[in-house]
């Protein structure tokens, strides 16, 4: 690096400099320089266009490789030596049962099979997209609750299941939107809540239809914790870094909102 | 508490976001996956030498990029790159149809940035790191962010734009 790479003088047009724009675009920019900025790109249009074009490219990436949160690998681990080495079995242990356990991977030839009934899979999912998509900061949902009509008819139909977001705002969380997401089995849909505090619950659901009803159930990964059940054709679960205290009374509204 | 070293839990916790960010660096799913493999065996064996358990996911960041970037010459050694195509129809797929193309440019765009301008794109517009996380996590002072990222987005722009054109001369 050479002392050039600081140098963001704009050339005669100013103070402002390529730095401050781009600071201005991620929101880190001093207050006190953001009307020098917004003068400038109101009197450079080329700027501004610039600016825009960055934004969506920003927006692309983050959209592109979403997916790649659910998506299941294309073959297993390949690399049979783990069993010598335990750190080594304790990591590929680690990966079947997030990234595995969530997206469907099996060892080949041996080792630790993971066999999950198909409800403590989706629970796992849960899991894996709360952890992913609840840290988001600036992506966290695809489609935001002030179209809430419109985030529900489209996961409704995605999903092939009749869909209401439920209210979990006695509980003092409130919607801010969904996404679709897609598994090995198919479409589903994870709905995003948020406190005051900024702490996150998802509720995550898809079709499941080889499984029969189930009680409330829970599974832990990591800091997540997942309460599902399934109920005629689908598995529902609520995720979040909280008390199973709150999971519980948050399910229990989840639940009777798809039962009255 | 503080101070003390992460579960495995704790670190399986951060797999899929890990996974997410390494498939997107590397281009390659089965590389990327080999890849965080190898992390969470080297986090678990070191998890000791973390003291603040906030920095978790930064601290498995830099021993991804340090051991992909040993990995990396290794494979330059091992003959031509992988293939970025079986990603981009991948990512292409799971995408609504009239998004497709951008997204195939992308990821091919994204495979021909060095690989210091791709980290710090994919770590700001994926990850949503602020300039002091991506200060911490590249190990560069602030004003270095500032402009590698400039560059790196212009540099972006010019090749989903206009192809191979010259980059801008605004940045110097």
């Amino acid at each position: 690096m050479t002392a050039s790479d600081n140098d963001f003088d704009d050339g005669s047009d100013g103070p402002v400099t390529e730095a401050e724009l781009h600071a201005w675009m991620d929101g880190e920019l001093p207050p006190g320089r953001r009307a020098a900025v917004e003068r400038h790109l109101a009197g450079h249009p080329e700027d501004a266009a610039r600016l825009g074009s960055y934004r969506r490219a920003a927006d692309l990436i983050a959209d592109a490789y979403a997916p790649l949160a659910t998506m299941p690998a294309p073959e297993a681990p390949r690399r049979p030596k783990w069993s010598w080495r335990p750190a080594a079995a304790a990591a590929a242990a680690l990966l079947l049962f997030v990234a595995g356990g969530a997206t469907g991977w099996a060892v080949r030839g041996g080792g630790p099979a993971a066999v999950v009934d198909s409800n403590t899979q989706v629970a796992r999912e849960a899991a894996a997209a709360h952890s992913v998509f609840a840290t988001e900061v600036r992506h966290p949902v695809e489609v935001a609750a002030d179209q809430e009509t419109h985030l529900v008819t489209w996961l409704s139909r995605r999903l092939g299941e009749k869909l209401t977001a439920p209210q979990l705002a006695p509980l003092g969380f409130e919607l801010m939107g969904g996404r679709l997401l897609s598994v090995e089995q198919g479409p589903a849909a994870q709905l995003m809540y948020q406190d005051r505090n900024g702490r996150r619950l998802t509720v995550y659901l898809r079709r499941c239809p080889v499984s029969s009803d189930t009680a409330f159930r829970i599974a832990e990964v990591g800091r997540v914790t997942a309460l599902y059940w399934h109920e005629r054709g689908v598995t529902w679960a609520i995720a979040g870094d909280v008390d199973r205290g709150l999971l519980q009374d948050a399910a229990h509204r989840v639940y009777a909102a798809f039962n009255s | 508490m503080d101070g003390a070293a992460p579960t495995a839990g704790e670190i399986a916790a951060m797999v899929p976001r890990l996974r997410r960010y390494a498939v997107a660096l590397v281009g390659s799913i089965p590389d990327a996956d080999d890849l965080v493999q190898d992390v969470m065996e080297r986090a678990l064996a070191s998890r000791e030498a973390l003291r603040d358990p906030s920095r978790l996911y930064a601290w498995l960041l830099a021993i991804l990029h340090n051991l992909h970037a040993s990995g990396h010459r290794r494979r330059r050694r091992r003959g031509p790159e992988v293939p970025v195509e079986d990603l981009a129809d991948a990512l292409a797929l799971s995408t609504a149809p009239t998004d497709r193309s951008a997204v195939r440019d992308l990821v091919r765009a994204m495979a021909r940035l060095p690989e210091d301008q791709r980290r710090i794109l994919l770590l700001s517009a994926l990850e949503g790191l602020s300039y002091r996380d991506l200060s911490e996590v590249l190990e560069i002072p602030m004003g270095t962010v500032m402009s590698r990222l400039a560059r790196a987005r212009e540099r972006l722009r010019v090749m989903m734009e206009g192809g191979e054109q010259q980059v801008v001369r605004r940045i110097r």
